[in-house]
């Protein structure tokens, strides 16, 4: 029976209530075990050493001394990580990160590991580690790296995309571009037109824990990884690849995860641990510090942007143009590419281009973060209509709606929209009591959208039906925030049971078919609709067996509540069959029951919020506060809206600390000034306000219960909103995030100057 | 480096345990005695994931010496639970969905149990710079502050 994803408009009984966690009391009481928290009998301990240069060629590494310290089992280099990577480029790169071969290209590029009896003597073993360098030019800023005479990071580096291929190489790794119509006669037919350039710094997911593995490499070939990841089986493929194993015997079992954010969807210290697990022939642990986390995992790109908007005194938007210049690290990625496409996704526009260039810089290799790309191209652009709409003299508010994409609107990256929300979360906005709030001095209220795609993929689930009634659900995507709650709610309202008759663990790789990892806002959308189908295969057996047991055609019988009920008078006193019921009597109609899932979850729904908050700046120094946020987001069909809720205002909150106060500071000298909670400070529990949230239900047609996507879309408006609100606040118009308050500061002396 | 044999209470039971001087607390906590409920997010005091209390004082214990822990009364999250019955905290948090991930969690029940202790009856505004010495990535802090304000009631009635 082929599996119909559609959606079907059903009553709930399960989904959309808040029911605890089923991993919540480990976590309350300190039993969950994370990446660090476990550990093996004869295990050593892992340290990677790392560059203290942003750019140096490696002359030569002399590990002799330290492998020769009492209590050191293993030292490796790039040699005892072999190129296996077949011509992949990407996977090359990723090596390369993993294990610097010929070049230091950041400030914490890995160069060398140890493993050793402890933590003690494996630190005594990287200060006897001896690397020549030859220092290199580099170059940190995304501007400076983009100019012809920029210190060239990868030679071999000619820009794609072009009409022409480049004669002289750049750090420039591809131009790409998007669009429909002619943005040249739009901004003819315009009456107002605002041009701005914006800049956004880098900042890091900021997961509170480090990344952790324990890695037990066996002489028989065959390896175990206990890691926390947003993908285990990413992973597993990844380090098979990297240590020339076949995925199967490498099982990779998912940690308790402590945040990812998009962090944990790459491969770092995995590698590094199995080979020199492999070497040493024992299990090796090893868990970054945070200054490692800082300068060597993560971040998300910093960008410059130039944005230009026209539109028709009416407030139609007549054309829109972007120009994106996003950061990659040192190696090529697509971020500004993402940053292209999402740039203008909000909005209804018949001449729209957009243009990413993606630019090297000598900095950690750019990761996802939440939404990767969205938030700094949506500051820009909800910036730039702002201030078009204060131009034009309308309300913000109203301009959006009146330009806002709906149904049948062809994208600005393409594909045609079905049902979605940007124009319903507007309308709610804009009867929104935190709209009518009043406001004091010196406060300022903004608002802005955001868009985000939603991915689905690869996805396989088990449900097993135990013989006492109760259900095992074996999910294959990390669970990063309560997950296994709302893919309980999902098997137990398709079942017909109880929740709490629901166990869902998140199985390891060697225990079910591959998954795509937690990324793109996909664990919820595509775990519940393999969960879904796994429920309506096991179903089908259950209705089988009830036949069986009633001696009556299976077509006779249908699945209710929970229960097989015999269907048509000839059975009317068949009465009906439990799941229970028929589970206890499985070992007898044909063993266990069980439903399998394998799909490709297709189809999820694009989605779109819209925040308002509320600034407090303070004109003599800068300083800002944060007084009223709201969220309003469409989740499709929030599952467990508790959750749904939570990742509205976590989103919101990392958006607060990216716009106010985060960013990487880099030295002349190419060295990351800030690799610590004090001085890279994330906002704490005083910075912010309640978080009010709003939860609006357009079911994605595309899903059997309506479901979206949640967890990445609620960080893409808060770098405008917040933007907007500190620039009526200040009465300037602020371009470079993060406003921290010299920057705010030194905007509004500037203002006084100019007005002068 | 020799070790130093150490005399302490942990969660009310009497513990000796051999560490190195220079070991933390943290360290003897999760590499020595199996209590790995305190978590390591920064190693530096800036995160207050491994929060624990010593001798009724809220410390990080990453900035704490194992040898320091002589004589003295060590709380931890493993200890936050009588026997299956949650500490209202606890449970508040899990009715409130004041967790996501979940790492930052222990270090935030036992900041906001010190919290509670020293002010039974905190404003929100209280709760908020009382628990700004713990890093939550995840939540944004409005669910946790609620927790504590429902754990701040349902203990008061107690």
């Amino acid at each position: 029976m082929n599996f119909d994803p559609r959606f079907s408009g059903r009553k709930f009984t399960s989904v959309g209530t808040r029911p605890i966690r089923p991993d919540g009391v480990d976590k309350v009481t300190g039993r969950a075990r994370y990446g660090a928290d476990f550990n093996m009998a004869g295990q050593l301990v892992g340290r990677i050493l790392r560059s203290p240069h942003a750019h140096a060629r490696i002359i030569k590494i002399d590990t002799s001394k330290a492998e020769k310290l009492a209590g050191v089992k293993a030292v490796i280099t790039a040699a005892d990580l072999p190129d296996l990577t077949n011509g992949d480029a990407a996977m090359y790169d990723v090596l390369d990160n993993c294990m610097a071969r010929t070049k230091a290209l950041y400030d914490g590029h890995a160069v060398a590991a140890v493993a050793a009896i402890d933590a003690r003597t494996a630190r005594q073993a990287l200060k006897l580690i001896e690397v020549e360098y030859e220092l290199l030019p580099h170059v940190t800023d995304v501007d400076e790296a983009a100019k012809h005479k920029a210190p060239l990071i990868n030679d071999a580096i000619f820009t794609e995309g072009l009409e022409e291929k480049p004669v002289k190489p750049s750090n420039v790794t591809k131009r790409s571009q998007f669009g429909h119509g002619d943005v040249h006669q739009g901004f003819g037919q315009a009456d107002f037109i605002v041009e701005r350039s914006f800049k956004t710094e880098q900042t890091h997911q900021g997961y509170i824990e480090p990344h952790a593995c324990v890695a037990n490499f066996s002489s028989d070939g065959t390896a175990d990884l206990w890691v926390c990841t947003q993908g285990h089986f990413v992973y597993r493929q990844h380090c098979a690849q990297l240590l020339g194993m076949e995925a199967s015997k490498l099982r990779v079992t998912s940690s308790e995860i402590g945040g990812g954010f998009g962090g944990k969807t790459h491969v770092w210290a995995e590698p590094v641990a199995l080979a020199l697990s492999r070497k040493a022939g024992r299990p090796v642990k090893l868990v970054m510090t945070r200054d490692e986390v800082f300068r060597a995992s993560g971040p998300t790109s910093a960008t410059s942007i130039d944005v230009k908007i026209g539109a028709r005194k009416d407030g139609t938007i007549t054309a829109a143009e972007a120009t994106l210049r996003y950061s990659c690290g040192p190696y090529a990625g697509s971020w500004a590419e993402i940053g292209a496409m999402t740039a203008f996704a909000c909005y209804k526009l018949d001449n729209v281009k957009t243009v990413g260039y993606e630019v090297l810089v000598n900095r950690p290799k750019t990761a996802a973060y939440r939404a990767p790309s969205a938030p700094m191209a949506a500051f820009a652009v909800e910036s730039a209509v702002d201030e078009l709409a204060k131009m034009i003299g309308m309300d913000p508010v109203d301009f959006r709606i009146k330009n806002a994409a709906q149904e049948g609107t062809r994208s600005s990256y393409g594909p045609v929209y079905g049902p979605i929300g940007i124009g319903p979360t507007l309308e709610a906005v804009k009867s929104h009591p935190h709209m009518k709030a009043p406001l004091g001095e010196n406060q300022g209220r903004g608002m802005a959208c955001g868009f985000w795609f939603n991915f689905g993929g690869q996805t396989c689930t088990d449900l097993n039906i135990g013989m006492d009634g109760s259900v095992s659900l074996a999910v294959g995507t990390v669970d990063v925030g309560g997950s296994r709650a709302s893919l309980s709610l999902v098997a137990a309202e398709e079942l017909g049971i109880a929740y709490e008759h629901v166990k869902a663990v998140v199985a390891d790789t060697s225990s079910l078919g591959y998954n795509d990892m937690t990324d793109g806002s996909r664990g919820t959308f595509s775990s519940s609709m393999a969960t879904i189908s796994a429920a309506r295969n096991a179903i089908k057996i259950l209705r089988e067996r009830a036949a069986q047991m009633w001696d009556i055609a299976v077509d006779d019988v249908v699945w209710e509540m929970g229960h097989a009920v015999a269907k048509g008078e000839k059975h009317g006193n068949l009465g009906k069959l439990s799941l229970k019921e028929i589970a206890v009597e499985s070992g007898k109609t044909g063993g266990p029951i069980a439903g399998h899932s394998e799909l490709v979850a297709d189809g999820a729904g694009v989605s779109f919020a819209t925040h308002i908050c509320d600034i407090e700046v303070d004109p003599e120094t800068g300083a800002t506060r944060v007084i009223r946020y709201t969220v309003v987001q469409d989740a499709g069909k929030a599952v467990h809206p508790t959750y749904v809720e939570g990742q509205y205002q976590g989103g919101a909150a990392q958006g607060i600390g990216w716009a106010l106060n985060e960013e990487y500071i880099y030295g002349k000298d190419g060295r990351l000034q800030n690799p610590g909670f004090l001085d890279y400070r994330i906002p704490v529990c005083s910075d912010l306000p309640m978080i009010d949230t709003q939860i609006l239900e357009i079911p994605n047609p595309n899903h059997p219960y309506g479901v979206r996507g949640v967890g990445e879309t609620s960080i893409v408006p808060p770098l405008a909103a917040i933007a907007n609100a500190v620039s009526n606040a200040a009465g300037v118009r602020m371009t470079h995030i993060p406003m921290s308050p010299p920057r705010i500061l030194a905007a509004i002396e500037a203002e006084r100057e100019w007005s002068k | 480096m020799a070790g130093v044999a150490v005399s302490t209470t942990i969660n009310g039971d009497s513990v000796e345990f051999l560490c190195q001087p220079d070991e933390t607390l943290l360290d003897v906590l999760r590499d020595r005695l199996g209590l790995t409920g305190a978590k390591e997010g920064c190693g530096t005091g800036d995160c207050g994931a491994c929060s624990v209390i010593l001798d009724d004082r809220l410390v990080c214990s990453c900035l704490v010496l194992g040898a320091e822990t002589e004589g003295r009364r060590v709380e931890t999250i493993e200890g936050m639970a009588h026997g299956d019955t949650l500490h209202p905290l606890q449970q508040k948090f899990l009715e409130h969905a004041a967790l996501q991930c979940g790492i930052c969690t222990p270090g935030f029940l036992i900041a906001a149990k010190d919290l509670l202790a020293k002010n039974p009856d905190p404003t929100e505004e209280e709760i908020r710079f009382g628990l700004a010495g713990n890093l939550c990535r995840c939540t944004g802090y409005d669910k946790i502050v609620r927790a504590v304000q429902d754990a701040a009631i349902v203990m008061k009635g107690a």
